[in-house]
């Protein structure tokens, strides 16, 4: 029978949650590096047991952790994340040039054919990958030269938080960095190009054909259809479906189209799911319920899942990296919460119940279907 | 013989359980001790000092003898009683609170 497992990063250690397919009880380890902010930890598709994760501290900086067992033990790796060259300037708060300064890695993505490549999203926004395991990291440069010096840190830093991989076009590459936009390479990272036309950022960026500046929050895509992408932005749900050459709204009837994950049911490639942010000011579910939304029909169409989910007085967040599927049938739903509760769907969002209710505040939510 | 205290998390990432002792040629300074300490433990590396400045991180201090060494030059010499053993050398988490 199949299996899952939950790999939870949170404000303060890391956890990783085992369960077998019925998905009802969960065995809890953890917490891994007690009193660091686990931002990502991430297994390797080819072998489940390799996984990463990213360790900070404000107090002692970055640090990479691997397992070969899953999750059981961990060795840190290579953590000397250096911009190639000199990485020169980018636009800072008061209009100024600023200098490109590493702080953090925001998310760790094994390749989909080798376990020993990972790519790691680093803010200040880079792309580094590793072929040794996490050992040694090279900065993927090009991509700063998409125009780089016109990109300006967000409320929450400037971030690469989003890596998509494509198995059917191993040389492509889409990542979005906040709040600079979404940027692909079709020749495996030489070379890059702004992929955010369609995008309209008019409380930020009064030229409505601006090419980088969006606050692009996620994105996800189906791997049966690597050429649709689904994006949740500061404000509006949108969607490509010519790998990010052009975007179109989708946020139809929604009840506020803010919001942090966006991702794709696992064998039905037009469901997706959000969850409506009141504001970029007021970061709770609007009217105190904490609704996931569903659209059957790629955007435009959402009905709320309640069931199961606290329906008054309800006011957290739920970020980013924090949702993700599962690939069992039904497919299972996952997303954690501010608030420190991680809540999972096994009916591809019908109901939900709590895993865990009383973690640290969640920064991400993976999850592994095993044999 | 140098003894240095480390505070948890990077004794947790050293896999250490109590005060690291070292040999340093010469008069040891800030820099000679954190480089020994380095050699050893690799994987403190950027976690005292920034990978390519060697700066201090803004958020650890060093204290020795009742004084706070945070803001020496990198080459200032350690106290006597830290060059002897007698007084251990300590880096600390900063309090940043608020």
């Amino acid at each position: 029978m199949s299996r899952v497992r939950l790999l939870i990063g949170t404000r303060k250690g890391a956890f990783v949650l085992n369960s077998d397919g019925k998905r009802k009880k969960w065995k809890i380890s953890g917490p891994h590096f007690a009193g660091w902010e686990i931002y990502h930890l991430k297994g390797s598709p080819v072998d489940p047991n390799r996984m990463y994760a990213s360790q900070t501290s404000g107090w002692f900086g970055q640090k990479i952790q691997r397992s070969n067992d899953g999750g059981a033990t961990w060795e840190p790796v290579g953590d000397k994340f250096v911009y190639d060259g000199v990485p020169g300037t980018h636009q800072w708060y008061d209009g100024t040039q600023h200098p490109w300064e590493f702080k953090r890695v925001w998310h760790l993505e094994p390749s989909l054919s080798e376990p020993e490549t990972v790519y790691a999203g680093a803010e200040d926004a880079a792309l580094f990958r590793s072929t040794d395991g996490g050992q040694t990291w090279a900065e993927l440069a090009g991509l700063r030269s998409a125009k780089g010096h016109l990109w300006q840190p967000g409320a929450g830093g400037m971030g690469l938080h989003t890596i998509l991989l494509e198995a059917a076009h191993p040389e492509r590459i889409v990542v979005a960095i906040s709040a600079a936009g979404v940027f692909r390479t079709d020749d495996a990272g030489k070379t890059w190009r702004p992929a955010n036309r369609g995008l309209k950022s008019p409380f930020a960026l009064p030229d409505p054909d601006a090419e980088v500046g969006h606050c692009v929050h996620r994105i996800a895509l189906h791997p049966s259809r690597p050429g649709v992408l689904f994006m949740q932005k500061h404000w509006d749900v949108m969607r490509s479906d010519d790998a990010g050459d052009s975007w179109h709204e989708v946020s139809g009837n929604l009840p506020s189209d803010f919001g942090f994950p966006i991702d794709v049911h696992a064998h039905e490639p037009e469901t997706i799911y959000v969850v409506p942010i009141k504001s970029d000011s007021e970061h709770f579910p609007p009217d105190g319920k904490l609704r996931v939304y569903r659209s059957r029909t790629g955007g435009n169409e959402w009905e709320a899942l309640t069931k199961g989910l606290p329906q008054k007085d309800c006011y957290l967040n739920v970020l980013r990296d924090a949702m993700a599927v599962d690939s069992l049938e039904p497919c299972g739903v996952y997303f954690g919460t501010t608030g420190g509760q991680v809540y999972g769907s096994a009916d591809s969002g019908d109901t939900w119940n709590p895993i865990v209710r009383d973690f640290p505040a969640v920064l991400s939510v993976e999850v592994q279907t095993l044999p | 013989m140098i003894r240095v205290l480390l505070p948890v998390h990077l004794r947790t990432l050293a896999r250490l359980e109590a005060e690291v002792q070292l040999e340093v040629e010469g008069r040891p300074t800030l820099r000679s001790v954190l480089d020994a300490l380095e050699a050893r433990y690799p994987v403190l590396q950027g976690t005292i000092r920034d990978h390519v400045t060697l700066r201090r991180r803004p958020f650890v201090r060093f204290f020795a003898c009742e004084q706070d060494l945070s803001h020496e030059q990198p080459d200032t010499p350690l106290p006597d009683a830290v060059a002897t053993g007698a007084e251990p050398f300590l880096v600390i988490g900063a309090m940043a609170g608020g």
